[in-house]
């Protein structure tokens, strides 16, 4: 699953990547034509929409690329980097740059790009950038309150504004392809002239069918991880999937003895996992199985991964979904936490032993009894279990 | 030779785009241009006057969230194949020349104190929004970022907002 640094590509080839990237990125923006400070204006006067067309168009097939891997369950959204909004700061940053825009006929990386081709006012723009980061850096003391204003963390924007991600893609879509079309007519009224290189419409028309046809094939395959959600809801699609079971008191053995031949995902809620929770145990929900971090830990060595809850049977659904997403070797905990607590940690012996097995379990149980809540106290001192929380990539400029 | 032709917006756009793609499934990151001229003047900074960068806080803070040296970063990494890239295009369509793009109706003066003062403006404005046209606008769009598309709509509003006071610098 993706994003593949730093877990299939190193942190260090990633920098090689970095170059490789950059180098298309260079190459693509001078063939549109961005190495031209009158082309790039040409939007905000009329004559030459060049830049809206290829802006919008990435913007929306980056878009739509990024809401399909991860429909497909191949890209981890949780992970990639959302530019992180703070409203005052990005509204006034983005005034001041389009001021700069239209005085200088460029942007920090279309500058770069006409600079390497030899532009002279693109180097000169190049030359101005440095001194206005470094005033800012210099002001940040009297920026600083400004700046953080309005923190709205790493949201999207339809979160902001309550509605699905599917509706605000096209919403997206459609502004950009309206825009399209009226930015055509604008442009053939400044110039005169129809731009000749977008006719025949014919072939517009074509590709525009294609890319519908091919953006209804979501509805026919849906989305994986509510698909695999929804199965584990039915119980018939569970039962087929036979658990390994664990009993409570193996793990009394093995907190007891062989404290790293195990780790535990404890499905109960934040809150009670805060106030108990057992040692090598990781709070996670049902989703964690679809994540990246699931694909970096359920795959270690000589470690067995136990699913527990309260009751069993809500272990029982994890672990189909983990089986879905191909960690087969999973176990669940026998009779749950409930099951766990009853015959270790408040264990009382129902009668006096009959047999030989009944004294030993019994003995057993006494001992594991008195040993771990002490062994949970020192595992919560040095701070070991942990409500896990999803890195995200820190990008941006 | 024909040395003016471009490529096909639309078609530049969907390979943009593209692009944008990869480098999101590859790093879990869009693409960025302003973050390298920070780390450059962070780098540049702490090898000038090192006793001023330990205390202000600005670059106390960059050096607090990123190891290493300031230019061991992603983004001065692919701001030098941007670099390479266009030279590249510039060399495959003839387009390598040393020239200064300016309308017929304003000198060389205006245009180089036009393309000063307009670095100027974009380089305090990109860290003031926290990215620039490719770092929060493009890559924020890919992601549907509200910080991102808003700072878009600021970049582009602004432009217009202000273009016809500077109508005489290009048409």
């Amino acid at each position: 699953m993706a994003p593949l640094v730093p877990d299939i590509i190193s942190n260090e080839f990633n920098f090689v990547i970095a170059i490789l990237i950059g180098i298309a990125f260079g190459y693509i923006l001078e063939q549109a034509g961005f190495s031209s400070s009158k082309k790039l204006v040409g939007l905000f006067y009329g004559y030459d929409f060049t830049v809206l067309r290829v802006f919008f168009t990435a913007g929306i097939t980056a878009m739509m690329g990024v809401i399909g891997l991860a429909h497909y369950g191949l890209l981890d959204l949780n992970i990639i980097y959302v530019n992180p909004t703070f409203l005052r700061s990005a509204i006034v940053g983005g005034l001041i740059m389009g001021l700069g825009f239209v005085i200088g006929g460029f942007c920090p990386g279309t500058s770069i790009c006409a600079a390497s081709i030899g532009k002279i006012d693109a180097m000169i723009f190049v030359a101005g950038i440095i001194p206005g980061v470094y005033l800012f850096a210099e002001g940040y003391p009297y920026l600083e309150h400004f700046y953080m204003a309005d923190a709205w963390g790493y949201v999207t924007l339809f979160q902001v504004m309550g509605i699905s991600q599917g509706l605000m893609a096209f919403l997206m879509i459609f502004a950009a392809v309206a825009a399209f079309v009226v930015t055509t007519f604008v442009e053939k009224r400044v110039n005169g002239k129809a731009n000749p290189e977008f006719l025949p419409a014919k072939k517009y028309f074509a590709l525009a069918g294609a890319a519908v046809l091919i953006g209804l094939t979501a509805f026919a395959l849906p989305e994986r991880q509510s698909y695999v959600m929804a199965n584990a809801e039915v119980n018939e699609n569970i039962n087929t999937t036979a658990a390994k079971k664990i009993s409570a008191d193996e793990l009394a053995f093995r907190i007891m003895n062989d404290i790293n031949s195990f780790r535990i995902y404890d499905l109960r809620t934040k809150e009670e996992f805060t106030k108990l929770s057992l040692p090598n145990s990781e709070n996670i929900q049902l989703n964690y199985f679809f994540g990246k971090d699931a694909a970096k830990n359920l795959k270690k060595d000589n470690v067995i991964n136990i699913i527990i809850s309260l009751r069993e049977d809500e272990s029982i659904k994890a672990n189909y979904i983990a089986a879905e997403n191909g960690y087969n070797e999973m176990y669940i905990l026998q009779g749950g936490l409930q099951g766990f607590n009853d015959s270790i940690i408040n264990f009382t012996s129902p009668r006096i032993p009959q047999t030989r097995w009944e004294r030993d379990t019994y003995s057993f149980r006494e001992a594991a009894k008195t040993k771990i809540p002490g062994i949970i106290e020192n595992f919560k001192k040095q701070n070991r279990s942990e409500t896990k929380k999803t890195k995200r990539i820190i990008g941006g400029c | 030779m024909n040395n003016t032709k471009y490529m096909n917006p639309y078609l530049a756009g969907f390979f943009l785009g593209l692009l944008l793609l990869v480098t999101i499934f590859i790093t879990g990151r869009g693409l960025g241009a302003s973050g390298a001229f920070k780390s450059a003047i962070v780098a540049a900074v702490e090898t000038a006057a090192p006793v001023h960068a330990s205390d202000t806080k600005y670059y106390v803070e960059y050096m607090g969230e990123h190891d290493g040296s300031p230019l061991k970063n992603w983004l001065v990494f692919e701001v030098i194949g941007v670099i390479a890239g266009a030279f590249i295009s510039g060399l495959v369509s003839n387009r390598l020349k040393f020239t200064l793009d300016k309308s017929g109706r304003t000198t060389t003066k205006v245009r180089i104190i036009g393309a000063l003062l307009g670095g100027l403006l974009f380089g305090f404005g990109s860290q003031l929004a926290r990215g620039c046209t490719s770092g929060a606008a493009l890559s924020g769009m890919a992601v549907l970022s509200a910080g991102g598309i808003i700072t878009m709509l600021a970049i582009f509003g602004g432009a217009y907002m202000f273009a016809y006071f500077f109508r005489k610098l290009w048409i």
